[in-house]
């Protein structure tokens, strides 16, 4: 087998779906499972690819609900195990990450979201936010990053399998399309060598020992006779959640600690909100933004603090209020008006952002 | 806007010249879909459903009521047409990726069901639409985007004889083809023998037809040709495999 994937640090010129293959690499993933769907293609043309040179498997699948029901058996085996997708795969990818949810399986799902509903376009939105979040017959006991650069691509996939792995709860990076097929440059690093130590993977069955004998053997299920057995269970379940949850939270803001008018976006519109800020505080308008990077957990009271001195919210989505409604949610309580500039399935740029803003007075 | 004489009268003329590649074979198994709705003079009563595949782009294409459905979930929407309003005459257009990967299970359970419907399946070897993965018709040894060192059935399985499965699993009042691009004249009596079975009431209807994609396959105009005519023709062997027996023969 060759050595490592990625040794020191080097910088690369690629498209984001490239990235993931290599980030998947580095943090020595061994088996993809996949089903194309545009804009996740290239992950698997890249995985499948270099995979073999470094001894890693893949499986095409004949489509998604099987993707994600390999990807739940692979992880149960004890292999740090994901899989990709978009749109109306992740649609079908629910139902395994519903039995995940319940199971504590820590499966990693890379999603680049597309314009939808339906086949919706091939090309970019935030529309698979309530989704990926919340999706299933579950309560969404999940973590959910999203991410805004290349570079950050490479970092939270290769976190996503530590996060899933420690705390056993499915986790999903949620890119979309424009960061899935455009070039930029990134630093690619050897996750040890910046001593990120890889969380050991487990296998969850299939151990060695006979089970009864050497060992108690593992009967896993995901079905329950009374209201009262499952009642425990969930109960066991949102307990673990909110108990890890404030160390999974991520965000980051820019200039809200006077901000009057604070932006909420995430993933690749946090660029454009970022640049609107800055814009408009050349301006000398009181403009701050607020970014959640974890969508699941939501960084509720880093979101509370950042709104401290403001007068107004103005929630920046490509998506008809998904973020918007995650946001009102979580600040309940608060008597600041939330207002949202919503482009379902369209890109959003910091001089729209701007332009709204002054014309809105 | 006059028509083509070689133009089916059932195409939309409004929507030529059509969206697929140069070279592509979808065109050619829809025109001789056209003429067998043509000639059994049905327009006013099909309802025509399309998958997601390069088949999509045949939402337009006809002067017939259509359906772009989901990937793999033509076969269930035109089912759910037929078994409404079983007066329609209900076809069910699709890739191989669509119907022997993702809808595979609705080809099962409407063959076995033997639904009233008719599935024309385009076999091109490769997931078209999505640039050219591996499909579950794609040849042994075959180089795709996702088998870049070629196809290894000892890992993937061989490749789907789709015509036979849905054989093996319908009554004798089915009919099951296997045709060709290279041989539209057979190609078309089959797509016709098929619409036929279904108006006949008797059973389930499906025709697989050998396709090109010189897109995806990387071929010249010749090599094109060469592939379906041989390596594709080899594994996948044309002709009925099913033929309703004929009613007076009960
Ligand atoms: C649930 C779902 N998964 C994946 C896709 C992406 N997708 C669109 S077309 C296609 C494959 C098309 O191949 P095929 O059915 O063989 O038709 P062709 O384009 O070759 O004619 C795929 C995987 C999708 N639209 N929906
Ligand atoms: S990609 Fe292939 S199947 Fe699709 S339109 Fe082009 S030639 Fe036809
Ligand atoms: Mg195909």
């Amino acid at each position: 087998m060759a050595d490592k994937p990625v040794k020191g640090e080097k910088r690369f010129f690629v498209t984001g779906n490239e990235v993931v293959a290599w980030a998947a690499l580095a943090a020595n993933a061994e088996i993809m499972y996949g089903y194309p769907i545009t804009p996740q293609n290239e992950v698997m043309h890249y995985w499948t690819r270099l995979a073999p040179k470094y001894g890693r498997r893949f499986l095409q699948t004949e489509d998604e609900i099987s993707a994600g029901f390999t990807t739940v058996g692979g992880v149960l085996s004890g292999a740090r195990a994901f899989t990709a997708t978009a749109g109306p795969g992740n649609t079908l990818m629910q139902e395994s990450m519903s039995m995940a949810e319940m199971m504590q399986i820590p499966t990693v799902v890379v999603v680049q979201q597309r314009g939808g509903p339906s086949t919706g376009t091939v090309i970019y939105s935030q529309q698979e936010v309530t989704m990926t979040c919340f999706g299933g017959n579950g309560e969404g006991f999940r973590v959910v990053y999203s991410t805004g650069s290349h570079q950050e691509l490479y970092d939270y996939v290769i976190k996503a399998f530590n996060t899933a792995w420690k705390y056993r709860i499915p986790t999903f990076v949620l890119g979309d399309g424009y960061q899935a097929k455009m070039r930029e440059s990134l630093i690619m690093y050897d996750p040890e060598e910046r001593g990120i130590q890889m969380v050991p993977t487990e296998k969850i069955v299939g151990a060695s020992g006979v089970p009864g004998v050497d060992r108690e053997p593992k009967h896993l299920r995901n079905t329950y006779n009374t209201e009262e057995e499952l009642y425990k269970v969930v109960g066991d379940l949102a307990k673990h959640y909110w108990q890890v949850a404030p160390e999974i939270e991520e965000y980051e803001e820019f200039d809200c600690a006077d901000a009057e008018t604070v932006i909420v976006a995430h993933g690749v519109v946090t660029r454009a909100a970022q640049g609107a800020v800055k814009e408009l505080r050349e301006q000398g308008k009181k403009v701050g933004h607020f970014r959640p990077i974890t969508l699941r957990p939501f960084p509720k009271k880093a979101m509370e603090k950042a709104i401290q001195k403001a007068k107004e919210i103005l929630v920046v989505e490509s998506a008809e209020g998904q973020l918007a409604k995650i946001v009102k949610a979580e600040i309940y309580g608060s008597d600041i008006p939330i207002t949202g500039y919503f482009r379902p399935g369209m890109g959003i740029t910091a001089e729209e952002i701007v332009e709204y803003i002054l014309n809105k007075g | 806007m006059a028509l083509a004489p070689n133009m089916p009268k059932s195409w939309r003329a409004e929507t030529k010249p059509h969206k697929f590649c140069p070279g592509c074979g979808h065109g050619l198994v829809l025109k001789a879909l056209g003429e067998c709705i043509d000639e059994l003079n049905i327009q006013d009563r099909v309802v025509f459903g399309c998958d997601i595949g390069c088949s999509l782009l045949s939402w337009d294409f006809f002067n017939v009521d259509s359906i772009q459905t989901h990937h793999g979930r033509t076969t269930p929407v035109l089912t759910g047409v037929k078994r409404a309003r079983p007066d329609r005459i209900c076809i069910a257009y699709m890739g191989d990726g669509g119907g022997y990967a993702i809808g595979s299970q609705h080809l099962v359970n409407a063959a076995s069901r033997n639904e009233k419907i008719t599935v024309i399946l385009v076999n091109n070897c490769v997931y078209g639409m999505t640039g050219g993965q591996m499909a579950p018709t794609t040849l042994p040894g075959m180089k795709t985007e996702t088998s870049p060192y070629g196809r290894d059935v000892e890992l993937t399985g061989n490749p789907t004889r789709g015509p036979e499965m849905v054989a093996a699993i319908t009554p004798p009042s089915a009919y099951v083809a296997r045709g060709t691009v290279a041989n539209l004249r057979q190609l078309k009596k089959m797509i016709k023998k098929a619409l036929e079975t279904q108006m006949n009431g008797t059973g389930f209807s499906f025709v697989e037809a050998l396709s090109l994609c010189p897109t995806n396959w990387r071929t010249n105009a010749k090599e094109t040709w060469g592939f379906v005519e041989k390596e594709m023709s080899q594994f996948f062997k044309v002709g009925e495999i099913k033929v309703p027996e004929s009613k007076e023969g009960k």
